[in-house]
């Protein structure tokens, strides 16, 4: 253990007993996949709702040798990303880093990293609410039972509400999704953007939610499906404009309001994506206003 | 050009650094020591013990003075510590039977085995502000007889709880449930709640319990949202052993003891086919001195019973998930204010879909005004 690591604390802050018993966890989600596991979560240093899930499936997996990102809004340098990435700085002494390219885990918030993962990394999403049905059906005990039964049409007839209220399906993130079409399941809050990259990826994907006490998985190449209809398929979100600064035009895109009439411009959520590009000599178009300024 | 805020790790430093400053006040004023907060806030320490689950006076009072005085975040620090502590073993059950009784109060008989014993209370004051603690004086205190009698009353005062009064002559169910779950409680820290969750679970649940919130739901269901409107059978303060068989000596020895603060509400009950009509039970207890605390557990105790007494679930005090999945203050402090932490990526969705549905149904409008126009 390198001198660096927080003192009267174990390596990466869980004792070895619960991190055995959060792996145990782990293996019988990636097991069954998206099938929602419950286990014995710890309280942990930051509050419900701010990785804590994720936190402890990270402390669960990482190693001495592992590198480490972390992202939140696909931004490594959000505040909440910065805190939990020095947490484990500081209590597991591992390296972080901010390239997708390098990291062996990547604990994240909202997004999919935009460049492909490969099969010797990790992806683990912090989950506030892991239940899918959870908003048709808030109840623990009935939920467990429509997944034991694969009962799922009460989401089938959500979706089909949205379809004849307004035409197509409402739902813009936390999009949920068949796993190797067995389980439904939650992805947690990402854009139905990110969704696609989800089924057959070579990586890893773990799922912790803290406070629910509920870990969850996509092994490697499994598949899955965003929920949709024979008459209206399942389709992602696209951008008339592209990112200002590095010109993609395919990435997922932020907003940013640039003065006080509202005027806008975009940026790709994923920074380590756009830093990429730019290094790769990509330049994006600088918004109007900002150009007359200049 | 646009340049991505960046930064963030100093703004972390810098904005504890604030906090630290604003913590500490003007510092022309005597700085607060943790000592004073055990000794003269004696309240707000015994919450703090409560929902952070450790009895530990001068950590919480440390979690309290590192908060700036927030409860919730008090506890929240004391529950951050208490996660990384080894379990050594498990007490044998405190019989609260043999407490020291410093108080001890009976809404249902006028006198009883063991007396009423008012103790120490903000019951009865009136309530008025008392200028001369303004002023920077000592406060006045009972004097030393007083004090003397109150200690020596409670070191022989063990005395039966009423409840088993009434137990003798049957009017009363019998508290204790049979199987593994009675005797050998789950530890909800270590595994997760299924529902539904036996009383064992549902009592620690409550007694980690935001105070408020429990005070809230026994409000409404005293006030017909739940249909609870018991009698305090009891309620009794005082200094209860605690008692741990190290598993090298096989036999219980003493390692220290706890104030307690433990109420039993009686509620009817008005029988079912194969029960005759009796009173029923509800349990609370709580460190310290903390009976706003342990009432609200008792209640809510109770009125989750329904199922198991085969009333009618009617009302969200009865609703073991309703109640049980929110009573966490570190939980819900967490989940409410982590809407701070950014969404951009969510809303961003939610904006592109919903100027597209503003497109489409403007496009609608339109082609519609323009049919109806070539109609005219």
């Amino acid at each position: 253990m390198s001198a660096a690591t927080a003192i009267g604390y174990n390596f990466a802050y869980l004792d070895e007993q619960s991190k055995r018993m959060i792996r145990r966890a782990i293996l019988k989600g990636v097991a069954i996949p998206g099938y929602q596991v419950p286990f014995g979560g710890r309280e942990m240093p930051l509050p419900h709702g701010w990785g804590t899930g994720g936190m402890q499936v990270t402390a669960s997996v990482i190693g001495e040798a592992d590198k480490l990102k972390v992202i939140d809004q696909g931004a490594d340098d959000t505040t909440n990303a910065v805190s939990i990435r020095r947490f484990f700085a500081h209590t597991a002494g591992v390296e972080t880093t901010e390239l997708t390219a390098e990291a062996t885990l990547i604990q994240t918030r909202h997004r999919i990293p935009e460049r492909p993962l490969q099969a010797d990394q990790i992806l683990i999403y912090q989950v506030p609410i892991p239940e899918p049905l959870r908003f048709i059906e808030p109840r623990e005990s009935e939920t467990r039972k429509m997944h034991a039964l694969s009962e799922y049409g009460a989401m089938q007839v959500k979706l089909y509400e949205d379809v004849a209220r307004f035409g197509h399906i409402a739902t813009s993130y936390d999009y949920p999704v068949m796993v190797n079409n067995r389980y439904m399941m939650d992805p947690s809050p990402i854009p139905k953007f990110d969704n696609p990259k989800m089924s057959m990826m070579p990586a890893l994907q773990l799922f912790g939610a803290g406070f629910e006490k509920r870990i969850y998985a996509v092994p490697p190449f499994t598949q899955v499906e965003s929920l949709d209809f024979d008459d209206h398929p399942f389709e992602v979100q696209s951008w008339e404009d592209a990112c200002s600064i590095c010109g993609s035009d395919h990435s997922f895109l932020d907003e940013v309001i640039i003065d006080d009439n509202g005027s806008k411009m975009f940026v790709c959520s994923d920074t380590d994506y756009c830093r990429e590009r730019v290094t790769e000599g990509f330049v994006g178009e600088a918004p109007a206003q900002l150009e007359t300024e200049q | 050009m646009y340049v991505a805020v960046k930064g963030g790790e100093k703004a972390i430093d810098n904005a504890h650094a604030l906090m630290r400053t604003q913590r500490r006040g003007d510092t022309a004023i005597a700085e607060l020591s943790v000592d004073q907060i055990r000794q003269q806030l004696p309240l707000a320490v015994d919450r703090i013990m409560n929902e952070g689950s450790v009895y530990d006076p001068e950590l919480a009072a440390l979690a309290l003075k590192q908060a700036s005085g927030d409860a919730v975040e008090a506890i929240f620090l004391l529950r951050a510590y208490r996660t990384t502590l080894p379990r050594f073993g498990y007490s044998e059950p405190l019989d609260t039977e043999q407490m020291q009784i410093e108080r001890r109060i009976s809404g249902t008989f006028k006198d009883l085995p063991g007396g009423q014993i008012l103790g120490s209370t903000y019951d009865y004051t009136h309530r008025l502000l008392d200028f001369s603690l303004l002023a920077s004086g000592e406060a006045e205190v009972a004097p030393a007889e007083a004090n003397a009698l109150s200690e020596a009353l409670a070191a022989g005062n063990s005395c039966p709880r009423v409840l088993e009064l009434l137990n003798k002559e049957g009017l009363i169910e019998q508290s204790r449930e049979t199987g593994d779950g009675d005797q050998i409680p789950r530890d909800l820290t270590r595994e997760p709640v299924n529902y539904p969750a036996e009383r064992a679970v549902r009592l620690q649940n409550l007694m980690r319990g935001d105070e408020g919130f429990l005070l809230s739901l026994s409000y409404a269901s005293m006030r017909g949202y739940g249909d609870s409107h018991p009698f305090s059978g009891e309620m009794r303060t005082g200094r209860v052993s605690v008692e741990l068989v190290p598993e090298e000596l096989g036999f219980p020895i003493e390692i220290g003891e706890v104030l307690l603060t433990e109420s039993e509400m009686v509620n009817q009950f008005h029988g079912s086919k194969d029960l005759p009509p009796q009173f029923t039970r509800g349990y609370g207890i709580a460190f310290g001195r903390a009976e706003r605390k342990a009432m609200s557990v008792a209640l809510v105790e109770r009125a989750l019973r329904a199922e198991e007494l085969g009333e009618e679930v009617l009302y969200p005090t009865q609703d073991q998930e309703f109640v049980l999945s929110h009573t966490d203050c570190v939980s819900a402090n967490g989940f409410v204010s982590h809407l701070k932490l950014p969404h951009y990526v969510d809303f961003q969705s939610e904006l592109e879909m919903i100027r597209r549905l503003r497109k489409e149904q403007g496009q609608a409008t339109q082609s519609k005004t323009t049919n109806e126009e070539a109609n005219a």
